[in-house]
């Protein structure tokens, strides 16, 4: 069976629960997901499905990217991402659509996306240092500090903890509650927050 | 209207009588203790209502015993059985944060008749 789904981070609200509480969820816009080529072991080495999600016109996908889609008789899709599956995939064919029906209201999915890109970041931001003191002739107010000892070990330890470039890399929330699923709209809400910008691209898998 | 607001919406009731600041309201609250509900009621004057949407609260003050009390309440949580206007009031705000310093007489609102 398939376990994962593609979608787009809408953005995050509050809605109640059967017991009064107010739970802050964050709405994912999941697929449908459209099956582009079905893999196996036979021929690739692995199982997975290939689906493509979200619709573009034609002229802004550049020809060997055009053909798989006519090879399938399909619509052109903005993104194309693997799904891999424990056998099963031969229950699909190029065509088939993945939605929000395989997920049922509280399981536990684990949230993939590419976090906010917050560029070469201070230490106080990256790492959550103290700042120094705001006055009495402080110059040290975001400054990293010291970075270690003196003529021994006369290095700087590997793994130190120094400003450099933040966000924009791979985050994977694990064990998140599905709250609600809207079928009509394609609609998942997870409980908490999801990683990344409003529209970011964002990978749901089965915890 | 925005995908958000047609999430929101499926939660947000609609049976919530118009009122501002200045307005005597009753709110009938759920209590659950253990497995038995009850409905507790909390009477006075709304002193501010903030937010929208899903979000929107509102602020009730009375004097309990000489003493003031204050509750903030989300308009659309469930735990709120219902919400009943008792009296129009004459006010000049749309927040009435100087009732709290005012004692005896001062710290009532006069009502439309």
């Amino acid at each position: 069976m398939v376990n994962a789904i593609y979608g787009k981070k809408i953005g995050s609200t509050q809605v109640f629960s059967d017991s009064g509480a107010a739970i802050y969820v964050t709405a994912i816009e999941a697929g449908p997901c459209t099956v582009v080529q079905v893999k196996d072991t036979a021929t690739d080495g692995y199982n997975a499905l290939k689906v493509g999600l979200g619709n573009v016109k034609n002229k802004h996908i550049n020809k060997p990217l055009k053909g798989i889609f006519v090879k399938n008789n399909l619509e052109a899709k903005k993104y194309l991402k693997e799904i891999r599956v424990d056998g099963g995939a031969s229950e699909y064919k190029p065509g088939d659509i993945i939605d929000v029906q395989i997920f049922n209201v509280g399981d536990k999915v684990k949230i993939t996306g590419i976090s906010r890109g917050r560029g070469f970041a201070g230490v106080i931001k990256r790492h959550n240092f103290h700042r120094g003191p705001m006055t009495h002739g402080s110059h040290s107010i975001r400054k990293t500090g010291s970075v270690g000892m003196c003529a021994t070990p006369s290095k700087i330890h590997k793994g130190k903890k120094m400003p450099g470039r933040m966000g924009g890399r791979q985050v994977t929330v694990p064990y998140t509650e599905i709250i609600d699923i809207i079928a009509e709209q394609n609609l998942i809400l997870v409980k908490g927050s999801v990683p990344g910008a409003k529209g970011n691209l964002v990978c749901l898998k089965k915890a | 209207m925005n995908v958000l607001e047609k999430v929101e919406n499926k939660y947000i009731k609609t049976d919530i009588p118009d009122f501002k600041a200045g307005d005597k309201v009753k709110v009938n609250i759920k209590i659950r203790e253990e497995n038995k509900e009850r409905i507790q009621t909390f009477e006075g004057i709304v002193i501010k209502i903030q937010g929208t949407g899903i979000n929107k609260t509102f602020t009730v003050r009375k004097i309990s015993f000489s003493v003031g009390v204050e509750r903030t309440f989300l308009v659309n949580s469930p735990m709120i059985a219902s919400i009943t206007k008792l009296n129009t009031g004459i006010v000049r705000r749309s927040r009435l944060y100087y009732l709290r310093k005012k004692i005896g007489k001062k710290s009532k609102v006069e009502f439309e008749k």
